[in-house]
């Protein structure tokens, strides 16, 4: 089992849980974080006080997947979170850890099965 | 006089669409603060639709509109004394006059609360507006409305001298106690709701409506010229701020074009019945852009005018005012038409109020911070004020 934290775009949700959908991956959890990397900032401006804006917003997905979908569910984010053809700086990364044990609370299934 | 049933009913409306302008304002600064002072912010202009209504009736009418003096009203009027529904002021009951000018008490010492967000004791800001609407509120509205020294000489329609500015410079003056927040000019701090400013910008000049045109007293055609200018010099005001930050910034902000009106709106306020609309735009076109060069100061100057009201009550009154002087055609005469006479009366009539709010405002200040204390604590000011004044937070989710 593995579980796979994607930091993408806030625009680009759609387009991934769309391609996720695809492939069968049908559990996601989602939340809206803020960061900075190789993508530059933004100027806002209130009142003409100009404040340079260094955290973007970004969503976080989170996903449990077994072990024979981990590769089609990579595929389906980057699939889904690429802007045009080539991608651009901003599009985000895609993180995978190894998935130890997974409970469902209510019947208390364990492992693959509970995913 | 003769009572006259329509003269009346407008001037009762005109005194409710005023009241209104008080949640317009909370709506206005409650965004432009962070979200951990949001209540603080826009309690500060509800509770003095609580305080100053009671402290009005029963003795701030009578020190601005008694006879008393040159420089104050007196005492006669303490608890409204001698007052009963047959009492006429003109051609309306004087209740009516009272509520309507009562209004003006009310939102005026609001207006300051821009300046000092997010690091004023509520405590001390109560002590404060009680104190200011007495020494400061009460005497410049009786020397321009009420028989005093400038009645009949300095021009303000509605208020530019009287409401604006006064709480504007008082504002500026009130910095001296409360300095900084914490984190100005480092931290980024920036308004947590724009949309609930634009609402409140919405909202002020609904009401200012009344307090323009209700200014006339009748339901007359004064009263239409005001309301005139009142439509047009912020609808001016708001694009020439718009298109100035275009220029200088790049973009046209949604909150630079309600700031924009609310110049506008403030500009127009001792001209509204004197001057005819075509001048309204140029005083509303000045407005914009003057208030915008004005706010951009603080940058220069590094004083923390939280939300501008020196900026645009202080500077948007002044140029008002002395706009009044240049281009006033009804019922009197201007610079335009020869008088630069006038002109010289609406500056004493700016000085004089500047120098004795400013005075008196650092009396207060000084005498409420060494006693009471003004400014709250580091930690209950990085707390926030919702929370360590008041229990409570704007948004529980």
């Amino acid at each position: 089992m593995r579980y796979v934290i994607a930091i993408i775009r806030p625009e680009r949700l759609d387009a991934v849980k769309l391609e996720l959908q695809q492939v069968e991956v049908n559990r996601l959890t989602v939340s809206p974080v803020s960061g900075y990397g190789a993508q530059k900032g933004h100027l806002e401006v209130y009142r003409a006080l100009e404040f340079e804006v260094n955290l973007l917003e970004k969503i976080k997905l989170e996903i449990a997947v077994n072990d024979n979908f981990i590769q089609p569910t990579i595929e389906a984010i980057q699939k889904g979170a690429r802007t045009g053809e080539k991608g651009e700086i901003g599009d985000g990364k895609i993180f995978v850890f190894p998935l130890e044990d997974v409970v469902r609370i209510s019947t208390g299934e364990t492992g693959s099965e509970a995913i | 006089m003769t009572f006259v049933a329509a003269d009346t009913a407008w001037v009762l409306i005109s005194s409710a669409l005023v009241l209104f302008m008080l949640p317009g304002l909370a709506l206005f600064y409650g965004g432009m603060v962070r979200r951990k002072n949001v209540l603080s912010s826009m309690m500060h202009s509800f509770v003095v639709m609580g305080l100053m209504a009671v402290l009005w009736v029963v003795i701030g009418y009578s020190l601005a509109f008694g006879t008393g003096n040159n420089f104050v009203g007196g005492f006669e009027h303490l608890f409204l004394k001698g007052i009963d529904h047959n009492s006429m002021t003109g051609t309306i009951p004087t209740y009516a006059f009272i509520a309507f000018q009562g209004m003006f008490a009310i939102i005026t010492p609001a207006l300051i609360s821009g300046a000092v967000v997010g690091r004023i004791k509520f405590k001390s800001y109560i002590v404060f507006i009680t104190l200011w609407s007495l020494i400061v509120y009460s005497p410049v509205c009786h020397w321009v409305w009420g028989g005093g020294f400038l009645t009949g000489e300095a021009l303000d329609f509605a208020g530019g001298t009287v409401v604006h500015v006064t709480s504007g410079m008082s504002a500026l003056a009130l910095l001296v106690f409360l300095g900084k927040r914490r984190g100005y000019g480092v931290d980024a701090i920036k308004p947590h709701n724009v949309t609930l400013t634009l609402l409140g910008t919405g909202l002020l000049w609904f009401g200012w409506f009344g307090f323009n045109a209700g200014s006339a007293l009748a339901a007359d055609k004064i009263a239409a010229l005001a309301f005139m200018t009142t439509f047009i010099a912020p609808a001016a005001a708001g694009l020439s701020w718009m298109v100035t930050e275009w220029i200088g910034k790049g973009k046209p902000t949604a909150l630079g074009f309600a700031t924009g009106i609310l110049a506008g709106l403030v500009a127009i306020t001792p001209a509204a019945g004197f001057v005819s609309p075509m001048a309204a735009i140029i005083i509303g076109l000045s407005a914009g852009f003057i208030c915008y060069k004005a706010v951009m100061l603080k940058g220069r100057f590094g004083y923390d005018d939280s939300l501008d009201v020196f900026g645009v009550h202080g500077v948007g009154g002044i140029t008002g005012a002395l706009l009044t002087g240049v281009f006033v055609t009804v019922g009197g005469t201007g610079l335009l038409l020869g008088n630069s006479h006038q002109l010289l009366l609406q500056f004493e009539g700016v000085i004089i109020t500047i120098v004795y709010a400013v005075i008196c405002t650092l009396a207060i200040g000084f005498v409420i911070d060494k006693t009471m204390g003004i400014k709250v604590s580091v930690s209950e000011e990085n707390i926030g004020l919702d929370q360590t004044q008041h229990g409570e937070k704007g948004y529980n989710f």
